[in-house]
């Protein structure tokens, strides 16, 4: 015990003899810009006396590279600046300023005064390279890596026979019922996938669950129509309901016609989608994926035709919309748990309750951090920077 | 073969786009750039197949008399002229193509964008009837941030508070709700790119062996 609380004793001295020997922020200081691709050096200095002075020009700042013989001025900063950032940039009559990476740069930094000579602040040098793991990051990869081995996990154990409970989504349960809708009353089944592009999430979500739905429509024979905002959607979507036709094994029943390309005007989009509305009446009118400004014309147009509607989207402004106007809605995440609500296939469920449990993660970090705040602000405000991420990180 | 290879890209394309969120060098803004560039060549071949589309399904209306086949006359004069237009004489300020483009298209756009203010308050008109417990709520709420958005709000401000009032239903109650959707998609969407990346979502391929 005793040699622990002398190894401590140590330890503690020589912490504290270590703080008191660290310089302190004198002089100017030059780093490379961390979590960047390179060529970026941030430049630091301490007040100068002058900039208490109403007179006071600023700083400028000069630079020598390898093999130049004098300091060059790159830049200038007003009074109270005590920064500056040194990377490649291009002047108005084609003059390029470099800054390269693996170069050794000397910086120099003086006062202005508004009188008299400049006076040194001092000198520093940097060498900038890029780095090779983004540490501000570090958050967002211990996060992901946490989701993906739950979801793993559960499909797995999906996987291996395990019961799944998935509670039931209105919207989805109503999809049998409106397609049943449409075929008695014959007439075709709209499906409108959003107005983003293929690598948007929500419009693969949506593209997927076009696929469940044109099976059932191949299943029952009744008429679908899709209309295309992007021509890449339309080309995938064209393939997936040809490919649902054909697992139904209703081959002959599709109609390359029925997915087409409108137009990637976002109104002339509308105005076309209405144009159908009311010329084809739709019975069912799907509207998944990304919207925007149009998804109230789309939804109030459709509602007048007397359409039963079912929408689901992941944009949180559009939802009031969708609530108001259509019979119903699918709220954020469950539009990216329909695919597997709607095939019920066991590895679908297992990702489904893996995004469960991790929600069940995030509200326990969120309960932890507000007790946490009720305790002390300090550890509070700790622990909530922790999930805080540099949005203006590189890549 | 031809699941199997797409299947191989995008496990491949997806395991190294991950990594290379995470990689500021040089090198990783190199490949996210071309990736970039990629998807911009990939989308303009598509746009060409869209349009032969386009025209494909309106020739064919008219042709067939398919009903209504006279709006698809209208469509097709409007490429027409889109293309005669832009390749004949440019896309520049004083073109015809721009012409078409600032007189036309704009305000037919301005005007669907412009429904947008009917369609508003007909669907408000239906939301805030009082009906329910919880519409009733909303309809409170609705009133409340309304009048502490306009300046009528404002000249009442001493007695009702009603901008401050406003702004707390919209950073807290309304906030927390939007934050709760918001994480169920980041993981909905983590859930979906997994299923894709490790192959289990596949209905993407589309028909083919």
């Amino acid at each position: 015990m005793k040699k622990i609380g002398v190894l401590l004793a140590v330890l503690a001295l020589g912490g504290f003899a270590f703080a008191e020997a660290a310089p302190g922020p004198a002089g100017v200081t030059a780093i490379d810009l961390p979590n960047d691709a390179g060529k970026t050096i941030v430049l630091s200095w301490p007040a100068s006396p002058l900039d208490k002075e109403k007179t006071f020009q600023g700083y400028e700042i000069q630079r020598r590279a390898p093999g130049e013989t004098a300091f060059a001025p790159i830049g200038q900063t007003a009074p109270g600046e005590f920064g500056f950032t040194d990377q490649p940039s291009e002047a108005e009559d084609g003059t390029k300023h470099l800054v390269e990476n693996g170069v050794k740069y000397e910086y120099r930094v003086f006062a202005l005064p508004g009188k008299g000579e400049p006076v040194a602040m001092g000198e520093a040098a940097a060498v900038a390279k890029g780095q090779w793991y983004n540490t501000d990051r570090t958050n967002v990869l211990l996060g992901i890596a946490f989701v993906t081995s739950v979801i793993v996990f559960f499909i797995f154990r999906a996987k291996s026979g395990a019961k799944l409970f998935v509670r039931k989504i209105a919207g989805l349960e109503a999809v049998d019922e409106a397609i049943g809708r449409a075929t008695e009353m014959g007439k075709p089944i709209l499906y409108v996938s959003g107005l983003s592009d293929a690598s948007d999430i929500s419009t693969i979500a949506a593209m997927t669950i076009l696929a469940k739905v044109a099976k059932k429509t191949a299943e029952y024979e009744t008429p679908l129509i899709v209309p295309c905002f992007d021509p890449i959607v339309m080309m995938v979507e064209k393939e997936m309901v040809k490919e649902a036709y054909m697992e139904a094994g209703k081959p002959d029943a599709f109609d390359e016609d029925s997915v087409f390309f409108v137009t990637q005007s976002q109104f002339g989009y509308v105005a076309a989608v209405d144009g159908i509305m009311v010329r084809e009446k739709p019975a069912t009118n799907f509207y998944m994926g990304a919207f925007f400004a149009e998804s109230l014309i789309l939804a109030e147009t459709g509602a007048a035709t007397g359409a039963i509607q079912i929408a689901g989207t992941d944009r949180v402004t559009q939802l009031p919309f969708f609530i108001t106007a259509c019979d119903y809605t699918l709220m954020g995440e469950e539009l990216y748990a329909a695919t597997a609500y709607l095939s019920r296939d066991p590895l679908f469920l297992g990702s489904l309750k893996g995004q469960d449990w991790s929600k069940g993660a995030i509200m326990i970090l969120l309960i932890l951090g507000t007790i946490l705040l009720l305790i002390s602000t300090d550890a509070g405000l700790y622990f909530a920077n922790l999930f805080k991420t540099a949005a203006e990180s590189a890549g | 073969m031809r699941r199997e290879i797409p299947l191989a890209i995008c496990f491949l394309l997806g395991v190294v786009m991950t990594v290379q969120f995470f990689i500021p060098h040089a090198y990783s803004q190199w490949l996210l750039a071309n990736m970039e560039k990629w998807l911009i060549i990939i989308a303009i071949f598509a746009l060409l197949l869209g349009l032969l589309n386009l025209i494909k399904i309106h020739v064919q209306k008219v042709t067939r008399r398919r009903r209504d086949w006279v709006y698809s006359i209208v469509a097709l004069s409007g490429v027409a002229a889109s293309i005669v237009t832009g390749f004949g004489w440019g896309i520049g300020a004083e073109s015809p193509f721009m012409k078409l483009y600032n007189y036309i298209q704009i305000p037919m756009q301005a005007t669907m964008f412009s429904l947008l203010a009917f369609y508003i308050a007909s669907a408000s008109f239906r939301t805030f009837r009082a009906r329910t417990l919880e519409a009733t709520l909303l309809l409170i709420a609705a009133v409340i941030v309304m009048l502490g958005r306009v300046p009528l709000g404002h000249v009442v401000e001493d007695g009702l508070r009603l901008p401050a009032i406003s702004e707390w239903i919209l950073d807290y109650p309304n906030m927390a709700a939007k934050r709760g959707i918001m994480i169920g998609v980041g993981l909905g969407a983590i859930s979906t790119a997994l299923k894709i990346i490790l192959g289990i979502e596949r209905s993407w391929l589309g028909g083919g062996d």
